[in-house]
């Protein structure tokens, strides 16, 4: 249904997040850990470059109906 | 009781209480009434009504007993009554019955039995009334004339007769007056018999008929049992009066032999003077001539009696039998008594001769005595002369001479005395004629009388018998008569009877045949008019059936048509309801089954339906291979969708940002719109808001008009025409599908109203 697809997306989005999130997060203790000195402003990054990411990807995915793509045909596009 | 006697005290009390302005007299009462307190007042009452009830009661009861009518009055009046008059005076008595009238005098039919009784009748009353006749056996004259007034009188009865109820108890009774007192020797049981059933009979009561012929024929019968009875007995009495006196007269006959032959015999002796030894045998002969005769005389005498004895019983027969008074024994009667009559005229003949025999030998005897006496004297003045011959009077030989003197002196001196007696006898003898005439004439004229009597009693009894011969035969000749004239009587009446029957015969024939003849015309008229109708009704019938018949094919044809017709619509009919069924089955947020079943369905049902083809084809392919959704649950789909659509209301293809996204979540959380608005005729520029557009569509919704809701969610732009898509593609085919049903089911409708008849 394509009233659910706003809810899958948002689904998507917060997985997506928490995984960067959560990505970034370790990366970023990880770096901390190893290369930092336990600073904390590679986790701060790491979390920051997930949820950019995550972002993005939620942004990009809500966005996707609106693109442009060039193998559709335009009289296609103007369907909806 | 109790409340009379307490009103009674009430009444008493206010009476005191307001007999203050009441005269004296009442105050008074109330003062006794009052002073005496209520308990003695009421028993007072109480008394005085007791004794009231109690006498009307008595009463009543008494009077009942003294007139029953007034006890049936009570006794239908008031209930239970009788059983309390019943145990005081016993069952009422029953009401006196009406006797009917003891003689009835029916009017009875002339038959031939009642004929017969008839005749028999009058002759009963004949034979009773002659009857009666033997008890008058004083005057024999008046007899002829009583049996002709009898005869008159017995005429006039049967001419009168024919209607007369039998009264064969007068007569009876009349004869049991006139029977006299029957002597001793009338001991016939029959008589007796009779008078005893004849005084059975003291009322004159109404008989039927049979009774009197049975009581008539038990008569005939009776009588003819004493006929044979009584002719046995005469027979009898006269064979034995006859062997009797026929005995006495030839004992009288024997007797008179005796007497003569003695009497010869005696005057032989006297007067023959034959040899000694001849007298002697001459003697003894005469001793037993003496002796047969008296003996004979004596046998005679004992006979006599006996046959007077005899003849006295048969005359009591005789006189037995008349009594009876049957008249078949007359001539019977009548030659006993004239039997009677000759055997006592000969018996009495006989012992005449006897007598007369008698005294011719009393008078040879006499002088046989006197000659013995003569004999015996001179014997004895022998004997005087001469004592010593005495002993040997048969040895006279050896007589002395003395002896011979003395006897003959003896002899001569009896001469002389002898002829002396004979000269006084001579002289004597005129006056001893006289007196011996005289004495003669006197017993000539006893005998005479006697004689006389006898023969006029004799004569008489001739007469009398002669008489009642001739009266006998009068009789007969008379019933004889009568008989005939009875029986042409008779005859006529029934020749006549034969007569008027056969001419009531002819008569009743030719009405019934008339009778039945017009019966049979009008039975046959009726038939014919029967047949002929019943052919009309059933020629109308036929006909009417064989039109009818004719129709009902030709309606049953179009039937057949129409109803070909109407099945088809109304499959089509199914089938197109069986679509919007399949329609409804849509549960909420599940599409309903799929149309194709109910489209295939309806495909084969209308076949040569071209419309309906074209419909049927017109449906969209998801809505056959997938279902539909029902109104239901789009509405309620809606209300997800339109939360969606509110919240990605800024989102379009230049606005598409996370940030966007944001805003436009703020945007729907702080704008309020009305949640239904009706949406306007037209749309404008500023209702094509996305929110407003929703709640246009909410309230169209509401209102179950899901193609405006549609037509206003296509208006949607963006993002919230993207959530929206899938909700309108539903819608539209929704909306499709149910037009088309629709549109099959109006004409599925159309054509089955069409196909139906009027009524």
């Amino acid at each position: 249904m394509s009233e659910k697809e706003l809810g899958k997306k948002l689904d998507r989005c917060l997985a997506d997040s928490a995984v960067k999130l959560g990505a970034g997060l370790g990366l970023g203790i990880v770096f901390s850990v190893v290369f930092f000195k336990r600073h904390t402003w590679p986790v701060a990054f790491g979390l920051g470059m997930g949820l950019g990411m995550a972002y993005t990807n939620c942004q990009n995915d809500l966005r996707a109906p609106y693109l442009i793509q060039r193998n559709i045909k335009v009289s296609n596009a103007t369907k909806y | 009781m109790l409340r009379v006697c307490l009103k009674g005290a009430n009444s008493a009390a206010r009476k005191c209480l307001c007999g203050n302005g009441v005269p004296l007299h009442p105050l008074q009462q109330c003062r006794s009434y009052t002073s005496g307190g209520s308990g003695s007042s009421a028993g007072k009452i109480v008394a005085a009504s007791v004794l009231t009830v109690g006498g009307g009661v008595g009463g009543t009861i008494l009077y009942a007993n003294w007139d029953p009518k007034f006890r049936a009055n009570v006794e239908k009046s008031i209930p239970y009554s009788d059983q309390v008059f019943g145990l005081a005076l016993g069952p009422a008595a029953p009401p006196p019955v009406i006797n009917k009238p003891r003689k009835v005098e029916p009017v009875q039919i002339s038959s031939m039995s009642e004929m017969w009784k008839d005749s028999k009748q009058p002759k009963a009353k004949e034979v009773e009334k002659k009857a009666e006749q033997p008890d008058a056996e004083g005057p024999p004259a008046p007899a002829p004339q009583e049996t002709l007034e009898e005869a008159s009188a017995q005429v006039a009865q049967i001419l009168s007769a024919i209607g007369e109820v039998p009264s064969v108890p007068a007569p009876g009774t009349h004869e049991a007056e006139a029977v006299p007192p029957p002597a001793a020797l009338k001991g016939v049981p029959a008589a007796a018999a009779k008078c005893t059933e004849c005084e059975h009979e003291p009322a004159v009561k109404e008989r039927p008929e049979g009774e009197v012929a049975a009581r008539l024929a038990e008569q005939d019968k009776a009588e003819q049992d004493l006929l044979t009875s009584l002719s046995s007995n005469l027979e009898d009495a006269l064979g034995s009066t006859a062997k009797v006196t026929l005995q006495a007269i030839g004992a009288q006959e024997a007797a008179l032999q005796a007497i003569a032959q003695h009497t010869r015999q005696l005057r032989e002796a006297m007067e023959a003077e034959a040899p000694p030894d001849k007298k002697s045998t001459q003697w003894r002969v005469l001793e037993d001539a003496l002796s047969e005769r008296s003996r004979s005389v004596d046998e005679a005498g004992a006979a006599v009696l006996k046959a007077k004895a005899e003849l006295d019983k048969l005359r009591g027969v005789i006189d037995g039998a008349k009594h009876l008074k049957i008249a078949a024994a007359r001539p019977s009667i009548l030659a006993a008594e004239e039997n009677l009559h000759s055997m006592v005229v000969d018996l009495d003949s006989v012992v005449t001769r006897v007598q007369t025999a008698q005294s011719e030998a009393k008078i040879v005897s006499q002088y046989s005595e006197l000659v013995n006496e003569a004999k015996a004297q001179f014997q004895k003045e022998l004997n005087s002369i001469t004592p010593e011959i005495q002993a040997n009077w048969k040895g006279l030989r050896k007589l002395t001479q003395d002896d011979l003197n003395s006897l003959i002196a003896h002899a001569h001196r009896r001469i002389d005395q002898m002829n002396r007696e004979l000269a006084e006898q001579r002289v004597r003898e005129q006056i001893h004629i006289d007196s011996a005439l005289e004495q003669q004439k006197l017993e000539d004229k006893k005998a005479l009388e006697v004689a006389v009597s006898t023969a006029l009693e004799h004569n008489r009894e001739q007469m009398r018998l002669e008489q009642e011969k001739k009266v006998e035969e009068t009789r007969e000749v008379m019933e004889a008569e009568m008989r005939t004239q009875l029986r042409r009587q008779a005859a006529a009446h029934t020749d006549h009877l034969r007569d008027v029957l056969k001419v009531q015969e002819q008569e009743l024939r030719s009405e019934a045949e008339e009778i039945l003849n017009s019966s049979l015309m009008e039975k046959e008229t009726e038939y014919r008019r029967l047949t002929q109708d019943q052919l009309d009704s059933f020629t109308l019938d036929m006909n009417a059936a064989y039109a009818r018949l004719k129709g009902m094919e030709e309606a049953i044809d179009s039937h057949v048509i129409a109803e070909e017709e109407a099945r088809k619509a109304h499959q089509l009919w199914l089938s197109v309801e069986a679509l919007n069924y399949t329609l409804k089955t849509a549960a909420l947020n599940d599409p309903t089954e799929p149309l194709e079943g109910a489209v295939q369905a309806i495909k084969e049902s209308c076949a040569e339906d071209e419309f309906a083809q074209a419909l049927a084809t017109a449906l969209p392919s998801e809505s056959l291979s997938r279902g539909v959704y029902s109104e239901a649950s789009l509405r309620a789909r809606f209300y997800a969708i339109r939360q969606l659509a509110r919240r990605v209301a800024l989102i379009d293809e230049t606005r598409n940002s996370l940030y966007q996204y944001f805003l436009s979540y703020l945007q729907a959380m702080l704008l309020f719109e009305k949640a239904q608005e009706a949406p306007p005729a037209k749309l404008s520029a500023e209702d094509l808001d996305t929110f407003k557009l929703l709640s246009y569509a909410a309230y169209s919704l509401e209102h179950g008009d899901l193609e405006l809701a549609a037509k206003l969610v296509n208006q949607l732009k963006g993002e919230s025409r993207r959530v929206a898509q899938d909700w309108l593609k539903e819608a539209r085919l929704t909306l499709e599908t149910k037009q088309v049903v629709s549109l099959l089911s109006a004409y599925a409708n159309a054509v089955g109203l069409g196909t139906t008849m009027a009524p």
